[in-house]
């Protein structure tokens, strides 16, 4: 498989695989912005997609949970599978795949709604709660396992854009956990954060990857390296080399991903 | 991999970094050549040269170990710059003892010098001082080059002067046992000795750090060690 030949350090081969991309590729009509990746995600852990902009990281990701769909011109081709099925077979509902495998964006971008119905749109949406306490009880509990419910337990009915920005974010992340995925991909949720509320989001995702899995798109290298444990290096549509997080950091094996993470003129 | 970075001025700490770390080198050796020719010809004047030629030593390593803080701090570098700043950083430690331990030598031949004593056979001593000099060239060529399978013949290097270090060893004990009168000046000698077999070690631990920053992975099994005095008696 192409990827071995890439991989500089497998990531320890115990830890089991919750999404894999075979040969994927993706058009913008004629214009290739993926060109034949194949990327295992492992369980419980954090990946990162790293490179310079405009290399496909976005593109990629997006074909995690068909977001790529909703773009008209965008063709997407090859195989994904979440726990063995393939998420591009014409049967699987993709509404109730974007349940399981839920998205944070760059810019926090809650609903024009009270910080309480941001995060119960979701489950009420999806059915996942039988009455008014339990869903009340899984608003409080994803505002919990977000990190914000102690500093807005009094204020739920306030509208969600009243929060800071890093407290915005936080609430995205509630309201991608509220409807219980197993994976959350995030598209550079840090990149409008000051260093704290990006620590703050850090130090929950640390914490989130026992309960998800996380792919996360990334700028800053220093985070990338702080956070995850697989690191996927892009550039111009392709996968240039993946592996353990302290490999590729360290010493990566591709002389492309080394000009890139050490800031050369590649 | 290209050259230089992005942002310029990462490149010129770098290249700062590297010549302090090759003046530190140049230092060490010529501290070794004196130190050695001052005991060879019980020159007072030049021991004292090399005892206070190490407070230079000791302010270049000041002066890097300030400036590989800063890189690490600022420019948070990666990879083989990773690698390099701390290999040098770790390295930078090592030519500051072997610069310690020339002086220590120094000062010992200050005293050999001034009582006049007899230190019998020291043609092995030249000999050792004569290896570590030449691993000492080597491995700054080595550091300069980034040449880890130089660095891997130098480490294998070591294992002579410990050898030599143990026949040092054997001669002097002999010495000694065949006039007491000799024992103060030798047992001198003998840390001399020591000192400059304890340099052959630090070169060799530089060599590692060397081999590390070329290959990311430090070299496996451990170096060949031949130092047995620890387990000679004579009776
Ligand atoms: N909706 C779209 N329509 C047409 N082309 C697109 C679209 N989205 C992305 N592209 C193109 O696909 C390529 C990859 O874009 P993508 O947004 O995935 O890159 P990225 O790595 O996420 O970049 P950045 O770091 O700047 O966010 C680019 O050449 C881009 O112009
Ligand atoms: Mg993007």
């Amino acid at each position: 498989m192409i990827i071995e030949t890439k991989t500089s350090q497998a990531i320890q081969s115990n830890t089991p695989t919750i999404m894999t991309a075979n040969n994927v590729d993706v058009f913008y009509g004629k214009k290739q912005a993926i060109c034949n990746v194949s990327l295992n995600i492992p369980e419980n852990q954090i990946t990162a997609l790293i490179g310079p902009s405009g290399c496909g990281k976005s593109t990629f990701l997006r074909c995690f949970n068909r977001m790529n769909d909703t773009i008209n011109i965008c063709r997407v081709s090859g195989e994904i599978k979440f726990s063995g099925q393939n998420i591009y077979d014409p049967k699987v509902d993709v509404v109730a795949l974007r349940s399981r495998i839920g998205m944070v964006f760059q810019k926090a971008n809650p609903f024009p709604k009270s910080i309480f119905e941001n995060v119960a749109y979701g489950p009420r949406i999806h059915g996942l709660a039988e009455s008014k306490d339990e869903l009340e009880s899984i608003v409080i509990r994803s505002l919990k396992r977000a990190g914000l419910y102690d500093e807005v337990s009094d204020r739920l009915s306030e509208p969600g854009t009243s929060l800071s920005g890093g407290q915005q974010q936080r609430l995205c992340i509630a309201r991608a956990i509220a409807v219980d995925p197993q994976v959350i991909l995030m598209d550079e949720p840090c990149s409008a954060l000051d260093p704290i509320a990006t620590a703050i989001i850090e130090d929950l995702m640390e914490t989130m990857k026992k309960k998800y899995t996380i792919v996360i798109v990334t700028h800053s290298m220093q985070q990338a390296a702080r956070v995850s444990q697989q690191t996927a290096f892009f550039h111009l549509g392709e996968l240039v080399e993946s592996g353990d997080t302290q490999a590729i950091f360290t010493n990566p094996i591709q002389e492309r991903t080394q000009n890139y993470i050490s800031g050369r003129i590649g | 991999m290209s050259e230089n970075h992005i942002v310029a001025s990462f490149d010129n700490d770098m290249s700062k970094l590297e010549s302090l770390f090759q003046e530190m080198g140049d230092i060490v050796l010529v501290q070794l050549k004196d130190a050695t020719r001052a005991l060879r010809k019980e020159d007072r004047d030049l021991a004292k040269k090399v005892v206070k030629g190490d407070k230079q030593l000791n302010e270049l390593e000041r002066d890097l170990n300030d400036l590989a803080i800063k890189i690490l701090a600022l420019r948070q570098p990666f990879a083989i710059d990773l690698r390099y700043v701390l290999t040098t950083l770790k390295s930078a430690g090592h030519l500051e003892r072997m610069g310690d331990l020339t002086r220590n030598m120094a000062q010992r031949t200050r005293t050999i010098a001034k009582a006049e004593a007899e230190t019998g056979p020291i043609e092995t001593l030249i000999r050792m001082s004569k290896l570590v000099q030449g691993m000492t060239e080597t491995i700054l060529e080595a550091y300069k080059s980034r040449d880890g399978e130089l660095a891997k013949k130098v480490r294998a290097q070591d294992e002579k002067v410990d050898m030599a270090h143990n026949s040092l060893f054997r001669e002097l004990v002999t010495y000694m046992m065949e006039d007491a009168s000799n024992i103060s000046a030798c047992m001198h000698v003998l840390f001399i000795a020591k000192n400059i077999e304890r340099m052959g070690d630090n070169i060799a631990d530089i060599a590692k750090e060397i081999i590390y920053m070329t290959t990311g992975d430090w070299p496996e099994g451990k170096r060949a060690k031949s130092d047995k005095t620890s387990k000679i008696i004579f009776s």
